[in-house]
């Protein structure tokens, strides 16, 4: 069955003049046939790209609060846990080795894959971790979440990204535990890549919530 | 079922019952809004600004009762009429740009008018009060309404929440020469006839509404903010302030009293007896 | 997460026995997932409309006292929560979404099955959540459905205020984590899991609704996720996201707190506007296809619907301001608002007019499914007309929070999407349990049911008239009102009526589940694809190949073809054969 077959209509009646039916926007689906080229985006990265999208909802919302309420007076000032920079590094350098595992499996390398994931891991449970002792400090300043409004929200907006990072590592696990039962392959890593979004994503939002928080 | 149109079929009764319901439902409705119109309806109205939200009412009634009739109608004749029947076939058509475009630009037009009249009052009702308005602080609490005159100068006096007392209960500041001049008391809400009035509203807890049904006024009362709402009564008599937001389980317990003296005179004269206890 | 591995695992699992907790209760089938839902939320809504029933037997004859102050808040609060969140949400996205969605398309299950009952099984804790707050001291959440703020952030402001605020707040969570897991599988499986040759111009729009529904939701329930969360600190830990400076609360100044009492109201309609077209545009895809079904003529202007959906499921996003003309929000925002919720207006006439004209000329059946929809569409234009005394600001400067708001949102939302939901189980029950619903006893609902909404509703227009605000324990108070003592009468007796011809769907329901007559495949002759599956559908819902689309779902009476219905999946060359070839 081509193409042009499925979108013919049947013919008109004798009446003739009737309009024509709607062209449809864009093409049919794929059904299970393997004849019919694929979606060009998979399953999971579209269902991957909707829940990032909710993410990007929910902290619109909270940093739209946020900007609002630090016009308002009684702001009160944070100083930054100089611990935090050594978090985002790690972050940051979290990516980088995911990245680098995925090149690694790209080319075939399991082994890489493997020492990639795990450093993830290890640098994700370490920026957690950086993320708990910034909390201390801060409480040891004397600023708790019900102090005023600015610390109100630090706590809120690392707890948010930090419980959406922590969701990632149990995931992350997940990946880490199927790569060393021999999983993956050069050609079947599409669920790395699918994670691998998630986690940048993570690593950006953190990058936005820092910034918020200390300079904008 | 029938499969197709060769096979006979004859739903005229339902049809006629279905358009009949329809009908029914098309002339209760009419009936009671003019029953209705004398028994149920809009408080009457006593201040001037109201007058011109009561026309857009109006207006906008008379709109929508056409758009309710014509559609209930339509609807009750393609029931009654188009009802299967015999091997009539049903016809085969579903586009028709002017129809459409018809039916989309119509009802846009008569929108669009009702926006820009909508604007024009909506920008009067918050337009800045005349500068002959009396000043009048209305503050919310559960379940009351504290009101609030200012002395002969006219001015109100400042008010701190560290001052709030069983004996001082919106916090008026002592230092303030005012507040020896200032009149407050409990759900008594008195204006003067002609005059406008401009209430500044506040709220001491949650949110309250400052409703006055019979000026068309509501505003809610905010903690923290400070609003405020001006209006010209022209009906002296009795009235009654309504809390329109639910404020906790005394919500519907908060009712005012108001009323529109006659005059000046009889306003402060009401006003000097306040001030001597 | 693997894409291969979803299409593969979803094409070979027909033949296999479960046991009775993977086929009953932790199921991955989208089928039972759906009546799942279906169940759970057909209870809630007997909840909520016994919470209904309560209110008004106190507000018909208030002198008697049925319930206190406390409990007719409480009420009042919960039967909107119920109806709103766990059932009009739950029911319309997740049993119709879930049952439909895979059989629409042609596919044999959602994209995620697993994250699908896992969206169920998110629901559930949140009714039980709900349910449990009834049985805390102080009982359940008492601060209206909207849980206004401060009132609803610092607990000593009202008796109702102890735990069970804070459990109201959590069972939102719930329904709101398990609408996003649902929303995120439905587009998914929409976008990428259609039938050969089955277009996005081709789907029917029932399916349309539910997409642009689960963008809306995807968008707007992160919003009130982040406002219920804060609201959680701000109730437990101290924080005062929502709560002002200086309260004074049972005599004390509040000290330390520092919020705003308005961030609340922007953040809750914000979602809270989307969330009323989310219970609404599925419903108009409902509507639309059973209309077409009975008129046996193709729905008029698909096109036009489809946009017509996707303008106001836009616009919904910039008209949430004006459930806060009179909030003290600023009147340029307001002048704003009243601009953008007039537009609104223009997407839902034509909506209405294309329902009417897809009526005429048709051949009309008159099935408890079709006098339904018609049905709809007359509540609907009512609703949608009170909604310009609403949308014209001045105006609602009056009705706002008055019954005459009430009768709005309950003609609009709650009685119109209540008849889609009718239309849609009458017309779909043969599909989903391979019975065929009793007629008459369908005909005799709905007969009472159409007239007792009205009767309830339609007086509450007169209310609002006369400045009866909202959430009044009683009236009494207002001497103003002292005269509308008859219409609650009224409205009380009309809504018993209203809830006692629900026990003729409900037994109709479950009898037609064991002993109705056995449904064809194809009871309605209808065209969409889900009539291609036997009814019931089993565990995969098509045989070894998944069926292919030819045409859009509308071919009926096509001039020259052999039926009155030319079904998607009927080859182009079998249509001049004789009676279809199913």
């Amino acid at each position: 069955m081509t193409a042009d077959a499925i979108k013919t209509r049947p013919a008109g009646g004798p009446g003739g003049g009737r309009p024509p039916e709607p062209a449809g926007f864009g093409r049919g689906g794929r059904g299970s046939d393997p004849a019919v080229p694929g979606p060009a985006v998979g399953t999971a990265m579209i269902g991957m790209a909707a829940a990032l999208t909710a993410v990007t909802m929910l902290f619109v919302a909270f940093t739209t609060a946020y900007l609002a309420r630090r016009q308002e007076p009684g702001w009160g000032a944070l100083v930054i846990p100089p611990v935090l920079w050594l978090t985002t590094a790690m972050l940051l350098a979290s990516s980088g080795t995911l990245e680098w595992a995925r090149r690694r499996i790209a080319a075939g390398d399991i082994g890489g894959l493997r020492r990639g994931l795990t450093a993830t891991a290890w640098l994700g449970g370490a920026f957690l971790l950086g993320q708990l002792v910034a909390w201390r400090s801060l409480a040891a300043q004397g600023a708790y979440i019900s102090s005023n409004p600015h610390s109100g929200f630090f706590y809120l907006l690392t707890g948010a990204h930090g419980t959406h990072l922590l969701g990632g590592l149990a995931a992350l696990g997940i990946i880490v535990w199927k790569a060393h039962a021999g999983r993956y392959g050069v050609a079947s890593h599409a669920g790395i890549g699918v994670f691998a979004l998630y986690w940048h994503f993570m690593d950006l939002l953190w990058l936005y919530l820092f910034a918020l928080l200390f300079w904008a | 079922m029938d499969s197709g149109p060769a096979m006979p079929r004859d739903e005229r009764t339902a049809g006629r019952w279905m358009g009949v319901l329809i009908l029914f439902i098309l002339t209760a409705g009419v009936v009671s809004f003019i029953v209705a119109a004398h028994i149920w309806w809009l408080q009457p109205l006593a201040s001037r600004e109201g007058a011109a939200s009561d026309e857009m009412f109006n207006a906008i009634l008379a709109a929508t009762a056409i758009a309710f009739i014509a559609v209930h109608l339509f609807i009750a004749i393609a029931l009654i009429r188009y009802a299967a029947h015999g091997r009539r076939p049903a016809a085969h058509w579903h586009e028709h740009l002017g129809a459409e475009l018809t039916w989309t630009l119509v009802p846009a037009a008569g929108l669009v008018i009702l926006a820009i009249l909508a604007e024009i009052v909506w920008a009067h009702v918050y337009s800045p009060p005349p500068a002959n308005a009396q000043v009048v602080e209305v503050t919310a609490r559960q379940f009351l309404w504290y009101v609030r005159y200012p002395g002969p100068d006219g001015k109100l006096a400042r008010t701190d929440p560290k001052f709030i007392s069983a004996g001082n209960p919106l916090g008026l500041d002592p230092a303030d020469p005012d507040s020896k001049t200032n009149v407050v008391v409990t759900n008594e809400f008195h204006v003067v006839n002609n005059r406008p009035v401009r209430v500044v509203i506040r709220s001491l807890d949650v949110i309250h509404s400052f409703f006055l049904p019979n000026f068309r006024v509501k505003q809610d009362a905010v903690p923290g903010r400070t609003m405020s709402v001006w209006f010209t009564p022209d009906r002296a008599g009795p009235y009654q302030i309504a809390c329109a937001q639910l404020c906790g389980v005394g919500h519907y317990t908060m009712r005012g009293n108001m009323v529109v003296e006659t005059d000046q005179a009889a306003f402060d004269a009401w006003l000097a007896k306040q001030g001597q206890h | 997460m693997d894409a291969l591995a979803v299409h593969e695992g979803a094409a070979g699992h027909e033949a296999h026995a479960e046991s009775f907790v993977r086929h009953y209760i932790f199921s991955l089938d989208h089928k039972m997932i759906g009546k799942q839902y279906y169940l759970t939320t057909l209870l809630m809504a007997m909840v909520g409309g016994a919470l209904a029933m309560l209110m008004r037997a106190h507000l018909g004859w208030p002198q008697n006292g049925t319930l206190d102050p406390g409990q007719y808040l409480a009420a009042a609060t919960m039967h909107g929560t119920v109806m709103i969140f766990f059932f009009l949400t739950s029911i319309l996205t997740g049993a119709f979404g879930n049952f439909l969605i895979p059989l629409m398309i042609g596919a044999r299950d959602m994209a995620f099955p697993f994250l699908n009952m896992i969206s169920y099984w998110t629901l559930f804790p949140g009714v039980l959540v709900l349910l449990a707050s009834f049985f805390v001291p102080g009982g359940p959440a008492g601060n209206g459905w909207t849980s206004y703020a401060p009132l609803s952030a610092v607990a000593k402001f009202s008796p109702s205020g102890g735990a069970g605020q804070t459990l109201w707040a959590i069972s939102i969570m719930f329904v709101l984590f398990s609408s996003l897991f649902g929303s995120l599988n439905f587009l998914t499986t929409i976008i990428n899991m259609r039938a050969r040759g089955l277009a996005m111009g081709r789907i029917p729009l029932t399916l349309w609704g539910i997409f642009i529904t689960a963008i809306l939701a995807l968008l707007s329930f992160p919003v009130l996720t982040a406002a219920v969360v804060m609201l959680i600190l701000d109730r437990t830990a101290g924080t005062s996201f929502f709560v002002p400076p200086n309260l004074l609360v049972a005599g004390q100044v509040l000290a330390n707190k520092n919020g705003d009492a308005l961030l609340w109201q922007h953040m809750f309609w914000f979602f809270g506007h989307p969330e009323v077209y989310i219970l609404i545009l599925t419903p108009m895809g409902i509507v639309s296809d059973v209309i077409s079904t009975f008129s046996r003529k193709p729905i008029f202007g698909y096109k036009a619907m489809v946009l017509s959906l996707s303008a106001i499921g836009f616009l919904s996003f910039l008209v949430w301001g004006h459930h806060m003309f009179v909030s003290g929000m600023s009147p340029l925002l307001g002048a704003a608002f009243l601009g953008s919720t007039i537009a609104i207006a223009v997407p839902s006439a034509i909506k209405t007019f294309n329902w009417c004209t897809t009526l005429w000329q048709g051949r009309i059946h008159f099935t408890s499914a079709m006098l339904f929809a018609i049905a709809f569409v007359s509540l609907f234009v009512t609703g949608g007309l009170s909604g310009i005394f609403l949308a014209a600001a001045p105006v609602d400067i009056y009705l706002h929070d008055t019954y005459f708001v009430i009768a709005h949102f309950h003609f609009v939302m709650a009685a119109a999407a209540l008849f889609s939901i009718f239309a849609g189980t009458y017309y779909w029950f043969p599909k989903m349990f391979g019975r065929m619903m009793d007629e008459r006893l369908g005909k005799i609902h709905f007969v009472f049911t159409f007239l007792g909404i009205y009767a309830t509703f339609f007086p509450m227009h007169f209310l609002g008239f006369m400045g009866n605000s909202r959430r009044l324990y009683d009236t009494s108070t207002y001497p103003f009102l002292s005269h509308a003592g008859p219409i609650d009468v009224f409205i009380s007796l009309s809504a018993f009526m209203l809830g006692a011809a629900q026990f003729v769907f409900i037994y109709n329901f479950f009898r037609s589940m064991l002993h109705g007559p056995v449904a064809e495949q194809n009871p309605w002759h209808a065209n969409s694809l889900e009539w291609a599956a036997p009814s019931p559908p089993p565990h995969g819902n098509w045989g070894p190949s998944l069926p292919v689309v030819y045409r859009w779902p509308y071919d009926y009476s096509v001039p020259g073809a052999a039926a009155d219905y030319s079904p998607q999946w009927q080859a182009p060359s079998a249509v001049a054969a004789a009676d279809g070839g199913q």
